[in-house]
């Protein structure tokens, strides 16, 4: 089976590159100062765009009408995946939507190209069958594939057959084999359902779910609900079966054995949906063994194919600029080996020694514009050299002392919690729609004076940006109100001017920490926007949520630039690369994507989690990710391959927390279980750099060392962590909203 | 992943019938068969589709709780108009009826009065979000500060102390030793391990661990420095360090320091007769106690008797005519009933043992004065049904005694006194009870032929506690719960006032109550995330939802208990937790501000960590009168002296020797002289009945 160099992974996700290279076309040239992407309000990413977001919305009650009914006839057209059958079908699905919509001519000139003359009896037949679903001719067609009816009693025997056959195969591939079993029971309870055999069909699912891995049963939990055909338009779940295929990764020879059976067996049924909705990625080799598969897998389509992860990534830094420091400094700049030429580095990389100059793997200094460095960014790269030499290297006989911040009387309302990296202010997002900013230094919050008095300031004085401030309204935390509904993100810039917020209400909302007012609120989401994060850079800014993609603004645009789609569930995080030149972002379809922000193409899927991610942390030097997940395990990353390299197993519940101490030694890692975990993250990734099998082949055999990893465990007082950070002094800061139940 | 597996999924839908109620009770009669197969299909999938999408929202509100408001987010995704309405502060449960054949549960929709909504005062603000900022860790061990949790929670006290039975390998101590970086965190991991391994290889070497109970120079320094202060001369100094032993979560490992210094100290200061030491003593008791981090019960052997020599010794002071050991006596009695609340279980039977104890001398005509009134108070502390079937039983014999003494010729001035003070206890504790158990028309005739010579008094002391019964009612309908409560009120309310410790233990006056039901909702203390509050609302919970529907559940126990399902313990957990309920009500204002009073926390732990035990207690107590089937608590008075003691009697036999050894040893403490009191022979005695 030839891999279609087609993007990643679903067919729905085809019109996606296209808007984003709308765009890609202006932001190279232009300089930063005012860097206008060109994210005018053109039409055509608008429109492009809406397909890619199309499952999603679809569905929306409102919206049954004429414009979303295309993209999902067209979807199943864009894969070119051989066969006749299904080309046959989107042909007869496009004429359907013509003729609904009366393109009489259309329709007879594309009959007559398609030389369909003969299949009209077909046609008709779909046609009556897709009648009881008028209304939504949309899904009846993308469903329409399911159409090909076999006798209903036979499917138990055509899924104990396979079963069978897998259970008596060599014992090699057994494990392999095994992983066909899921998407294809899925596909034939869908079948079942949706040629209306209602009671073979919960049959055919309870004899047989027992028999699914324990991760699939979310999904598992909303196929049970399905019963009735009608259920199945509009379900979100069914559309991502239909209109993605399920990856699976073979050997050659297990491929063959299989191939072979289904053929003597002539079992059709099955080989059709091997054919139509499975992605057998085959590879060369041994096969994999069990717990090889099982690390990998649990993403809601599968794993990732090989070739998506192939392209390559600049994980490295950017260069830091020359920044000229006082000359006090120099000695003490001096002792510390790797500040010393170059005057640089916020993020001194101690793990890997490459890091030297320019760093190989770092991408272009130019490669997505960044905005100009001010003066008082200059100002604050000075401070942040200075606290790097007081700062305590960690390492497992040097553990971080932890400062717990906690809420109290919140109420169970505290969703949000972000801290600016000089650790300064703590911003908590709230369910009752509030966003609260505090200030952790005795330096108290100051908003500017109102126009009136700010005419009356002599703008030459040298303390003029003192004196701008009112003193008056000093105080040790400020109520941000505007949001409609719980905020589920909020990210300072790293310039400490401004604060988003994103909320149940689709906004993301952008804040002045100087008048303590809300400045625009980007709209584009429509459903509850599930986290946003600033980039380290300032000025672009990413957001993710329930409609499934995750969009990358910048500040001064209310369109997004960039609208990444392609995760079958919720975006639940969104994260940039320290070097600001990839996001990544994890669902509640159990994957991880990286994205590249200078075309908005999908460069990394990382399946192995077991249940939604809720939090994602690169390292600084930008090689690895860690991600944590509803299964309270954290898994570790190497973005330059795409390989899982590590897992860490301890937490009893949701991650919600994750951050790398300031040189990456240590990964400390919170949790809704109260407590606060260090991992020695030196070990973790010690063997790896030798290791160029598992790239090749993708196969992983993860050490079982949780134990030897985790260097200190610290139970709160029935306080969930949900914000962790480390000063620049390598000092950790906790937070969490103390939960008195 | 093996358990996730089993983990079935099954597609429930509701009911048909379900369907035709609602369509009933929306106007539309008849609705077929059909309709209702595909409505309830459609219905239940739609419900299912909601709790998903609700879910998440849980997830992303970082919360392990779904609330209706994500429900409520739920809908709006669907672009279903929410549901309006008042949130109902309290649950509601699912009433159940049935009638011409079919079975209905539904809610209780009662109709609002919006004038009524309108017209009540609003709720008090709530505190808003404010930042606290504590060190979970310093270089890698956790402090142990109370905002930490406790480095050694009580379950693992108690794993430790009922395992009697560990394999010790050589260096396995000194690895957790060094290990010990995160003290707290290496300890667990360390106790894990030794477990597994007394697990696989346990039967071969059976010993009773060597614990090396070496503390470190701050814990010396903080045990010289507390047991200094606690009987140094400085009240203020000794009010902070009894505050400390209250609630400092770290003191685990000094406790077996704390209990030998405490029962020393007694021993000593009773041979001379150092009254002051005493009460600092038993302050010092009382405070342990108060401590919810504590795990006591392997200490009660020295506890115990050092609390009952200070009850029942025969003498406490120099000059016996002149210093107040009876509020000492009364003291020490308060937390002997404390003791016997929290730890009394069926396998040490302290309860039934004390009672013994304290009968037995009672019994004795050669008693002294002195420990008559101990044992009385004793007693008397342990609640109204000890003071009904086993006081009241004997007030004629013991007035007659007092008579002989206060009217006969004056034998000697201590007597007199001694037999003053019995009178005026036995008036305090018995006029309650017995305003409960006689009915209304106080006869002074009656009280003389029923009682003796206390009769008349007593008669006067019941009109009196009726009256005041009866005013508190008027005044606030819910005091009546705390006032008729016997044991719990009593223990509070006067605890101050005879102790002599007014400057540690705040009186919870019962004038703040009216304000208390809405603060109590929420965590007590502002500034610090104590764990009283967390007892608190667990364990009102529990009670919110078993006894919502009565009313005022104290009254129905203490005058009849029989009727509300007698044996069956869970109806009998029902009670003491819907007791604590409203004293925790009253309780968690004062700690509001100061957060220093120990009171809510002695209550919090009886609530939680003694709710079975005390209901051990109402078992031993009241399920024999059931027995006898007699329902009128008058008639019973007689019948159930014997059960008690007939209780005691089996539990004597049933467990081994040495408990009643243990029991002897704790008469013998309760004699005077204080140098043969040589308990630790009991050591084991009480954990000896751990599994294995």
């Amino acid at each position: 089976m030839a891999a279609v160099p087609e993007p990643p992974a679903a067919p729905s996700e085809a019109p996606a590159p296209s808007p984003a290279s709308g765009p890609t076309a202006s932001p190279a040239p232009s300089p930063v100062p005012v860097p206008t992407p060109s994210p005018s309000p053109s039409p055509s990413p608008t429109l492009k765009v809406e397909p890619a977001e199309s499952p999603a919305e679809s569905q929306r009650p409102g919206s049954a009408a004429q414009a979303p009914a295309q993209p999902p006839a067209q979807a199943p057209a864009q894969p070119p995946a051989g066969t006749d059958l299904p080309d046959k079908q989107t042909l007869l699905a496009v004429l359907q939507f013509l003729k609904k919509n009366h393109f009489r001519e259309a329709e007879e000139i594309l009959r007559k190209e398609a030389n369909l003359q003969d299949s009209l009896d077909e046609s008709r037949a779909a046609g009556q069958r897709g009648s009881d679903s008028v209304h939504q001719p949309d899904v009846s067609s993308v469903l329409s594939a399911y159409s090909n009816e076999g006798d209903p009693s036979l499917y138990e025997e055509y899924y104990t057959g396979l079963k069978g056959f897998i259970e008596t195969a060599l014992d090699a591939f057994k494990a392999e084999l095994s992983t066909l079993l899921y998407p294809v029971f899925v596909h034939l309870y869908l079948e079942l359902v949706y040629n209306q055999h209602e009671r073979e069909a919960r049959h055919f699912f309870h004899k047989y779910h027992g028999d699914q891995e324990g991760y699939y049963h979310d999904d598992l939990r909303v196929l049970a609900g399905l019963s009735k055909k009608e259920h199945m338009q509009g379900n979100e779940t069914v559309l991502d079966f239909r209109t993605s295929k399920f990856v699976l990764r073979i050997s050659r020879d297990s491929y063959q054995c299989l191939k072979r059976h289904l053929q003597e067996r002539h079992n059709n049924q099955i080989w059709n949906i091997v054919q139509e909705h499975l992605f057998i990625d085959v590879f060369d080799g041994m096969p994999r063994s069990k717990q090889q598969i099982e690390v990998t897998s649990g993403g809601m389509a599968g794993e990732a194919k090989r070739e998506a992860n192939k392209t390559k990534v600049f994980f490295g830094l950017l260069k830091e600029p020359e920044i000229e420091l006082p000359l006090d400094d120099e000695d003490e700049e001096g002792e510390n080996e790797e500040g010393k030429p170059k005057k640089k580095k916020p993020k001194k990389d101690s793990l890997g020694a490459k890091s030297k100059k320019q760093d190989p793997n770092a991408p272009p200094q130019n490669r997505i514009p960044l905005p100009e460095l001010k003066d008082s960014d200059k100002v604050d790269k000075i401070m942040i050299m200075k606290e790097a030499t007081k700062r305590v290297k960690l390492g497992p006989d040097c553990l971080p002392s932890i400062c717990f911040y906690t809420f109290l009387n919140a109420y169970q309302g505290l969703t949000a919690v972000d801290f600016t990296d000089d650790s300064s202010l703590i911003a908590g997002g709230f369910a009752d729609s509030t966003v609260r900013v505090w200030s952790v230094t005795p330096k108290k919050l100051r908003s500017v004076k109102g126009a009136t008095d700010l005419s009356l300031i002599d703008k030459e004085s040298e303390d003029v940006l003192e004196r701008i401030m009112d003193e008056k309204t000093a105080c040790e935390f400020k109520m941000l109100l505007g949001h409609g509904g719980p905020v589920y993100g909020t990210s300072f810039s790293p310039d400490r001017n401004y604060l988003l917020s994103s909320s149940e209400d689709g906004t993301v909302r952008l804040w002045s920490l100087q008048t303590f007012t809300c400045l625009v609120g980007y709209k584009g989401h429509n459903y509850p926007v599930w986290d946003t994060q600033f980039s380290p850079y300032g000025y672009y800014f990413i957001s993710g949520g329930h409609d499934r993609v995750a969009r990358l603004w910048v500040t001064d645009h209310y369109q997004p630039l960039r609208i990444f789609s392609g995760h079958l569930s919720d975006v639940t995080c969104t994260r940039f690369h320290p070097n600001s030149n990839y996001v990544v972002t994890g669902s509640a379809d159990r994957t991880i994507r990286l994205w590249d922000v200078l075309n908005g193409n999908c460069v990394r899927i990382l399946t192995g989690h077991k249940g939604p991610i809720h939090s994602l942390v690169f390292s600084p030097n930008g090689r690895y990710l860690a991600s944590g997940a509803t299964d309270g395990r954290i898994l570790l990353w190497d973005i330059g391959h795409g390989l899982l390299v590590g897992e860490l197993k301890g937490h009893t519940d949701t991650v919600y927390a994750l951050k790398f101490s300031r040189d990456g030694e240590i990964l400390a890692s919170g949790s809704m279980d109260h407590t606060v975990k260090m991992w020695d993250t030196v070990k973790a990734f010690e063997d790896l750099e030798t290791d160029d099998f598992s790239t090749a082949t993708g196969h992983i055999n993860l050490p079982d060392n949780s134990q030897e990893l985790l260097l200190g465990s610290y139970m709160t007082k029935s306080t969930p962590v949900i914000g962790l950070h480390f000063t620049r002094r390598n000092l950790l800061l906790a937070a969490g909203a103390y939960n008195p139940l | 992943m093996a358990e996730e597996k089993k983990l079935k999924i099954s597609n429930t839908l509701l009911p048909t019938e379900s369907m035709k109620v609602i369509a009933e009770s929306t106007g539309i009669s008849q609705l077929s068969e059909e309709t209702c197969q595909s409505l309830t299909e459609e219905v239940s999938y739609r419900i299912k589709e909601l709790a998903q999408d609700a879910l998440k929202y849980m997830h992303h509100g970082k919360r392990k709780k779904l609330t209706t408001v994500d429900i409520d987010c739920a809908l709006k995704l669907k672009n279903v108009e929410p549901l309006y309405g008042f949130q109902a502060q309290e649950f509601i449960p699912f009433r159940y009826a049935s009638g011409g054949g079919r079975e209905l549960h539904f809610y209780e929709e009662k109709e609002v009065d919006l004038s009524d909504i309108i017209n009540t005062p609003l709720p008090r603000v709530p505190l808003d979000v404010c930042l606290k900022a504590h060190w979970l860790s310093i270089e890698g061990v956790q402090p142990a500060i109370p905002e930490n949790p406790p480095p050694a929670p009580k379950e693992q006290q108690k794993v430790e102390s009922t395992e009697p039975l560990k394999v010790i390998k050589p260096g396995q101590e000194e690895e957790g030793q060094a290990k010990g970086k995160g003290q707290g965190s290496a300890a667990t991991d360390g106790k894990g391990k030794d477990k597994k391994k007394s697990l696989l290889d346990g039967a071969i070497l059976k010993l009773k661990p060597r614990t090396t109970h070496e503390l470190s120079v701050e814990q010396q320094l903080y045990y010289k420095e507390i047991t200094e202060a606690c009987v140094g001369s400085c009240e203020a100094k000794r009010a902070e360090a009894l505050q400390s032993i209250a609630t400092d979560p770290g003191l685990y490992q000094m406790l077996p320091r704390f209990s030998t210094f405490i029962s020393e100290g007694v021993r000593v200061n009773v041979v001379q007769n150092n009254l002051a030491l005493l009460i600092y003593l038993m302050r010092m008791v009382k405070a342990l106690m108060d401590n919810p981090t504590l795990y006591l019960e392997k200490y009660l052997h020295e506890l115990i008797p050092a609390v009952v020599t200070c009850i029942v010794s025969r003498q406490l002071c120099l000059r016996p005519d002149v210093d107040n050991h009876w509020a000492l006596r009364d003291f020490a009695a308060r937390l002997m009933a404390q003791i016997c609340k929290n730890f009394s279980t069926t396998t040490n039977n302290i309860q039934s043992r004390i009672t013994k104890t304290f009968t037995k001398s009672w019994l004795d005509d050669k008693t002294p004065w002195t420990t008559r009134y101990g044992c009385i108070a004793g007693l008397a502390e342990l609640g109204h049904d000890v003071i009904k079937t086993l006081i009241i039983q004997r007030l004629q014999i013991e007035g007659e005694r007092i008579r002989t003494v206060l009217d006969g010729p004056v034998v000697s001035n201590i007597d007199k006194i001694g037999a003053d003070h019995v009178q005026s206890l036995l008036l305090k504790h018995c006029a309650p009870v017995v305003a409960k158990i006689r009915s209304i028309p106080d006869n002074q005739e009656c009280y003389k032929t029923d009682y003796g010579y206390l009769g008349p008094m007593l008669c006067t002391h019941v009109v009196k506690a009726r009256a005041q019964a009866a005013m508190q009612a008027q005044q606030v309908n819910r005091t009546t719960l705390t006032i008729t409560q016997p044991r719990p009120t009593l223990t509070i309310s006067q605890s101050p006032q005879t102790s002599r410790a007014p400057s540690i233990i705040k009186v919870p006056s019962s004038i703040t109550l009216p304000m208390q039901t809405l603060v109590t909702a929420r965590p007590s203390t502002p500034t610090q995330p104590s764990s009283p509050a967390t007892k608190f609302i667990m364990m009102s919970s529990p009670s919110g939802s078993s006894t919502t529907q009565q009313p005022r559940p104290t009254l129905t126990i203490s005058q009849n208990p029989q009727s509300s399902q007698p044996s069956t313990s869970p109806s009998i957990f029902k009670v003491p937790s819907s007791i604590t309920l409203p004293m925790q009500t009253l309780l968690t204002r004062p700690s509001t501000p100061t957060q220093s009073s120990p009171s809510p926390t002695n209550y919090i732990v009886m609530s939680s960590s003694s709710g079975s035990s005390s209901t051990q207690q109402v078992i031993t107590l009241r399920t024999a009168p059931c027995g006898t089937g007699s329902t009128s608590p008058v008639t019973t008075t007689v019948a159930s002296v014997q059960p008690i003691v007939k209780l005691v009697s089996t539990s004597q036999t049933a467990p081994s020797s040495t408990v009643t050894g243990s029991t002897q040893k704790y008469i013998v403490v309760s004699l005077p002289s204080a140098s043969e009191s040589k308990v630790q022979p009991s050591n084991n005695s009480l954990q000896q009945h751990s599994p294995k």
